[in-house]
């Protein structure tokens, strides 16, 4: 039995014991002390939410395939605990081998969400590492930053010795021989760095500076280090359908947020989405193969013994096989009660049909996520979804017997009117209406419509990537606004509205957009205590306006200010392969309300057929 | 046909909760491939029941799992194919064919057995003293306990709930399902409460009443409870000890 590194007396005055515990079903347990290379693999949130993170199932798979290294695995201690480990000085440890992170090679952190920043600094705090860079010795950890939010690396970049930009199947392999070769050859911390340096789509921070003008903006980004590269290419897998992917995905003891086999079916995304990180950054749409899938959705149900199985993409219907590959599940699945999951499925008939076979008709909803209330709007963000679609798949849907409806939404739009916020209201009773057109008889009891709004926020690498953002209290107001107009509507006792908070928007904003400057304020409010900031009940807005105040920082500066298309932005020198002139030239078309067609119906050289796969060569071959 | 399952939960299984644990075999079954028959409806569950639920942190030797399957290997196969898929801690124990029209192992539960002892680190100073007080304890004619209903608190008298108690000092380190063991010989407490429905007494409750007794609290968490055995009573012999036959003995072997 493993030694565990918390005692029964702390594991037992704390919530849900069994997150720190490793052991789950298929994790690896590798012994410690017979390899070579540590690499401790964070999410930096509770326990449930990392556990349900795909790109760590496959990186986690990827590490322990080989032979000389060890991967486990780190999450956020909560308050409980975090609590305990501060009166105590417990080190935080990574669950599987109970070891303190600190006596790790390598601490990699995913970052999928701004709002994590703070805890990524109650990682280093709680681990023992100092929390800059520049503070760290030869015997600490290798800090490393990923995933989406490392596009704009640069309100965090202090804090991490080197980013990872793009997708990690890549260069791992190459970063852990160099690691392992600079220590065969007696080589310090900075010798290493500087050899990742110049491994494709690493970034070292410290090997850069950054001057900038009077009124705060960028002047010059430029390397400090003959090492560092002046521009970083990010890393994509070219066939992924010869790649890593967990056949044995870990399954933990408590219900994680996603409790099931998570099969993601294609990378990228044709629509060109303009508010859309994950829609530009992740370019070009790269297939699985049909063959990969089945084999693979079979040994994972196996391997996992999963109620539900769901297929991952950011816009399922535009996956070539969708068909063959659903028909071919509920074939092989029939009579073994498992489900079928098909989240960002556009509705029609098809998906009703598929759906209708796998869900309780009058439990489940139908969602929609138009993401504007008018056309004008859904034009602008190129959201290529018409309401004679919406309001004909709800239609159809409410024919099939469904009676609820989600719709998703987007507040604080750049060039949104008060018209473009009540069309919110307009497009939910409209639905609403469709309903009430089905005869009486055959209604299926009242129908029951749930707009929700989010406030959006511009982020880096999207065509918006320049917008200006608003004030809290303009959020509010706008909100307000599509409250009253909900009220309004003919049927308005089956529309229901619920608002995103905006608090928290504004520090996302912040975020998504900073410079290195914010990172002084992340760690002052970190020191007053703030954590877990995308938890409502330990968010602490008052707390943060201190501490940009403290700072010295205007949040208006990164938020509600015109950017200048020339200005030079803090993401600049990263190269995701969609260039800045597409950029500029979609921002502009956004502003006079032109869409663009989608990557599979003409391209409109974004930059990423550079890369020599995916979409970009469909029908080429 | 119905199937009773005994099995482990020591080692890290000890800080799984209950629904964990039901979580826990649903997918191991199907990982294992047994042909666990389902509800009907839409929302179809396994038909799945255990025994009396462990308190966190608590380890066992005695948990049981009933499940209803269409079809079964020999027990000793079905005991290898689900502990081929299982997790540290959780040892599946036996496999048995119960006669048909059995209750479940929750509605027939009686009594248990359990082991208690200190955490390594909490013994108290003058083991010999405990003991002496614990015989002390023991011998009261009436144990006062304190109950906890959702209404009220009450006091009442455990002693008609507890079948037998005693205490020892030995080493425990050849016992192979035990955390928390200390080095050396330590105080081992042995006790049968009664179990299930009708009186229900937990091992905590009588080392409350110790507490009382003696009018000084043990360090919170000092003690570990490992459960040993739980056990049904047989029909017609309502009172006599000996008509106590245990959970797995209820079903026969799968040849």
């Amino acid at each position: 039995m493993r030694k565990l590194a918390l005692t029964d007396d702390i594991l037992l005055q704390i919530e849900k014991p069994i997150r720190y515990v490793g052991g789950e079903i298929n994790s690896c347990g590798k012994d410690f002390d017979s390899v070579e290379i540590h690499f401790a693999m964070c999410f930096p949130d509770v326990y449930e939410i990392g556990m349900s993170h795909l790109g760590i199932q496959i990186l986690y798979d990827m590490f322990n395939h080989w032979e000389d290294t060890m991967c486990d695995r780190v999450y956020s201690p909560w308050l409980d605990l975090d609590k305990l480990m501060r009166e105590q000085q417990i080190p935080l440890f990574a669950v599987e081998s109970q070891r303190p992170v600190k006596s790790f090679e390598f601490l990699g952190i995913t970052l999928q969400y701004e709002m994590c920043y703070t805890n990524v600094l109650q990682i280093l705090d709680l681990s023992q590492i100092p929390l800059r860079a520049s503070q760290r010795g030869e015997d600490d950890p290798i800090v490393i930053g990923g995933g989406p939010c490392a596009y704009n690396p640069e309100p965090i970049a202090p804090f991490f010795d080197l980013f990872y930009i793009g997708e990690g199947e890549t260069q791992y392999r190459t970063i852990l021989d160099l690691y392992k070769e600079n220590k065969a050859a007696g080589g310090s911390r900075t010798r290493f760095l500087e050899m990742a340096a110049q491994v494709p789509g690493i970034y070292v921070p410290a090997f850069y500076d950054t001057a900038y003008n009077e009124d705060g903006t960028i002047a010059s980004f430029t390397a400090n280090n003959p090492h560092a590269k002046n521009r970083i290419v990010k890393e994509i897998v070219r066939n992924i359908s010869d790649t890593y992917y967990p056949e044995k995905p870990i399954v933990p003891f408590l219900r994680a947020t996603q409790d099931r086999v998570v099969l993601e079916i294609q990378r990228g995304c044709i629509r060109g989405c303009r508010f859309c990180q994950a829609g530009m950054v992740y370019r070009p749409v790269r297939e699985r193969s049909l063959e990969f899938l089945k084999n693979m959705a079979q040994k994972m149900i196996a391997n996992t013994g999963h109620e539900e199985i769901t297929l991952s993409s950011l816009s399922s219907s535009d996956y070539s096989g969708l068909k063959e590959l659903v028909n071919f599940l509920m074939t092989t699945l029939e009579g073994k009660h498992v489900n079928i999951a098909l989240p960002s499925l556009r509705i029609d008939a098809f998906s009703l049909d598929v759906m209708g076979k796998v869900q309780d008709i009058r439990k489940s909803s139908i969602t929609f996520a138009p993401e504007a209330g008018s056309q004008r709007m859904r034009d602008v963000i190129n959201k290529n979804l018409t309401e004679e679609v919406i309001v004909n798949g709800a239609g159809m849907a409410f024919e099939a017997g469904w009676n609820k409806v989600k719709l998703y939404f987007m507040l604080g739009l750049p060039t949104e009117t008060t018209e473009d916020m009540e069309a919110i209201a307009v497009l939910s009773d409209q639905i609403a209406r469709r309903y009430y057109e089905i005869p009486k008889e055959q209604r299926n009891g009242r129908v029951s419509i749930s707009a929700s709004t989010s406030f959006f926020v511009p982020k880096p690498f999207t065509p918006l990537q320049w917008a200006q953002m608003f004030s809290r209290e303009e959020y509010l107001t706008r909100a307000r606004t599509v409250n009253h107009a909900m009220k309004a509507q003919l049927n308005h006792k089956s529309l229901s509205y619920h608002w995103h908070d905006a608090d928290v928007t504004v520090l996302e904003g912040v975020f998504a957009r900073g410079d290195r400057k914010v990172a002084d304020a992340i760690e002052c409010a970190y020191k007053m205590g703030c954590i877990y900031d995308a938890w409502g009940e330990s968010f602490h807005y008052d707390r943060w306006l201190q501490a940009f105040e403290a700072c010295g920082l205007s949040i208006d500066f990164y938020t509600t200010r015109q950017r200048d298309l020339d200005e030079i932005l803090p993401w600049d020198f990263i190269d995701t392969g969609v260039t800045k002139e597409f950029l500029k030239r979609e921002w502009r078309r956004a502003m006079n309300g032109e869409t663009t067609p989608n990557c599979r119906q003409a391209c409109s050289g974004c930059g990423v057929m550079k890369f020599g796969g995916g979409v970009c060569f469909e029908h080429k071959s | 046909m119905n199937i009773r399952v005994k099995f482990t939960k020591t080692g890290i299984a000890r800080f799984m909760g209950q629904l964990d644990l039901l979580r826990y075999f649903q997918k191991a079954n199907r990982r294992a491939e047994i042909a666990v028959t389902y509800s009907s409806g839409y929302n179809p569950h396994q038909t799945m029941s255990f025994s009396a639920p462990l308190g966190l942190g608590a380890t066992s030797e005695a948990e049981y799992m009933d499940i209803e399957v269409t079809q079964s290997a020999p027990s000793a196969e079905m005991v290898r194919r689900l502990n081929a898929v299982m997790a540290e801690g959780i040892e599946i124990l036996s496999w048995r064919q119960l006669p048909q029209q059995s209750k479940s192992a929750m509605a027939v539960t009686a009594a248990a057995d359990y082991l208690v002892y200190f955490r390594d680190g909490y013994e108290p100073e003058d083991p010999a003293g405990w003991v002496q007080s614990f015989r002390d304890f023991c011998e009261q004619p009436v144990i006062l306990g304190t109950k906890q209903t959702k209404k009220k608190t009450e006091q009442i008298d455990l002693r008609p709930m507890i079948h037998r108690i005693e205490v020892t000092i030995e080493d425990l380190s050849s016992h192979p399902h035990l955390v928390n063991l200390s080095q050396k010989e330590q105080i081992a407490l042995r006790m049968r409460l009664s179990s299930g429905s009708v009186d229900n007494l937990k091992p905590e409750l009588v080392m409350e009443a110790f507490d009382c007794f003696r009018g000084q609290k043990e360090a919170s968490r000092a003690l570990q409870v490992h459960r040993m055995e739980i056990y049904a009573r047989q029909n017609g012999q309502e009172e006599a000890e000996s008509g106590l036959i245990s959970l797995e003995e209820m079903g026969e072997e799968i040849e």
